[in-house]
């Protein structure tokens, strides 16, 4: 069993950040990777557990001047049975569609998501390309303050992003994409259910006349962060939505990554998925 | 030591303080401490849906949640969904369907389908392999189990079941 010194349960952001500025201290949001993890010794427990259930401010879906928070706490059914999430932010409700289980998509949250920073998570893949930011609190001299991280800046690697150990992470804002912006996400694992990414793919463009624009691409699973593909993305910006630019652009894409082996698969595998399934996520997305 | 909490909770409806340490699990406090052997515990990570609890009226796996965390909320295990109508229900219909072999993973399915039938009346098949996508069979391969559930979402229908069941 875990050894924890101290239990608390601040009712504030205020309170929250004020905890974490004492030091060693474990976020516990919806605990479904902290359990797992401090109990299998990949995670060491930090002296003070502090649950952030009972923060107002990190709860909330609410859309202002075509910006999207996501409070930290949001779980993936919140996000799910959110109507302006399925409407507007369809790649990432589709990536909520096949995250793990019904029981634990009602309690994960996309904070911890984000948090536990692993390269295939799945709502990570989807905020990448969306152009998601983290919104980080803190008080290092007794104020609260708010700073604004780009996802795409975020992590540093597998577990580990910019995030310090006195700040939290409040919430998540997501720009709504340009009217026509069409996105597909698709995930690869052995079976449809409670399964981690061999790989995950997140791609989007909108259509103007029959070229291609805002062009995005974000990878799951093939580099010890989920990334960007700017080299695919430029494959395709500007050019004609047709057979031959996707067909470039997945075999920039197959350049583009270089994953590795693990016991999900190898990078071989990784790669001719990355090129065979970038490659029919982008006929729909052409709706060739 | 771990930190020791209080913790206060509805059980079952029924209203329970006691004194947990801050790292135990939810599934922990009901099996060895409040006795409750009802929900199992198979793998310990989530991916089984064996220890399937309700929780303010959504699934969980109790593996996976601090049990410090049940303060202030409403808990229903198996020994609580068993005599509710619907369990009643879907009690009959798995021993009509013979949906149950060595029967470890029926009282997790059982919460699980309690919830699906609760919110998706009359649930077709697909939405019911959905739904149960998180809990493992390793004896039926799910066939009876699902067509228990989809008997059990009609009510009233397998009245005979019961009748069946002890004759």
């Amino acid at each position: 069993m875990t050894e924890i010194e101290r239990y608390a349960v601040p009712r504030s952001l205020e309170e929250a950040t004020e905890i974490l500025r004492e030091g060693g201290v474990t976020v516990l949001a919806g605990g479904t990777d902290l359990m797992p993890q401090t109990r299998g010794g990949r995670l060491a427990c930090q002296p003070l557990l502090m649950n952030i259930r009972r923060v107002p401010e990190l709860k909330g879906i609410a859309e202002d001047n075509g910006m999207v928070r996501i409070g930290a706490l949001v779980t993936i059914t919140e996000l799910l049975e959110s109507s302006l999430v399925r409407e507007r932010l369809k790649l990432l409700w589709q990536a909520c569609d096949h995250f793990a289980s019904d029981q634990i998509r009602n309690v994960a949250t996309v904070g911890g998501n984000l948090c536990n920073a692993s390269p295939a998570g799945d709502t990570l893949v989807p905020l990448l390309a969306l152009d998601a930011r983290a919104v980080l609190a803190a008080k290092p001299n007794g104020t609260l303050q708010l700073r604004r991280v780009p996802v795409g800046a975020f992590f540093t690697g597998p577990g580990r992003s910019v995030r310090t150990a006195s700040e939290l992470l409040a919430a998540v804002e997501v720009p709504l994409p340009p009217p026509g912006f069409a996105g597909e996400f698709y995930k690869h694992g052995v079976r449809p259910a409670l399964d981690i990414s061999a790989i995950s793919i997140a791609a989007g463009a909108r259509r103007d006349g029959g070229l291609l624009r805002d062009v995005r691409i974000a990878f799951g699973a093939v580099a010890p962060t989920p990334i960007r593909a700017p080299r695919t993305e430029a494959a395709l910006e500007g050019r004609a939505a047709e057979a031959a630019t996707i067909e470039a652009a997945a075999r920039v894409a197959l350049d583009e990554v270089q994953p590795i082996s693990d016991v999900r698969a190898s990078d071989w595998y990784r790669r001719e998925l990355i090129h065979n399934m970038l490659r029919r996520v982008l006929s729909h997305v052409c709706k060739l | 030591m771990s930190a020791s909490c209080e913790v206060a909770f509805t059980l079952n409806g029924v209203k329970r303080e006691l004194t947990v340490p801050a790292g135990m699990s939810t599934l922990e406090m009901l099996r060895e401490r409040l006795g409750l052997t009802g929900t199992k515990y198979g793998c310990g990570e989530g991916e089984c849906g064996a220890c399937t609890i309700l929780l303010d009226g959504v699934t969980v796996n109790a593996c996976l949640m601090f049990a410090v965390d049940c303060d202030g909320r409403e808990l229903m295990t198996i020994e609580g969904v068993s005599v509710s109508e619907t369990g009643e229900r879907l009690r009959d219909a798995f021993v009509e369907q013979g949906a149950v072999q060595c029967g470890f993973c029926t009282p997790g399915l059982m919460v699980q389908a309690s919830h699906v039938i609760a919110h998706h009346p009359g649930a077709d098949e697909a939405t019911i392999r959905r739904g149960i996508e998180g809990n493992l069979c390793r004896c039926t391969g799910y066939r009876k189990i699902i067509d228990a559930i989809a008997a059990a979402t009609k009510p009233g229908t397998n009245r005979g079941a019961q009748g069946a069941s002890h004759a």
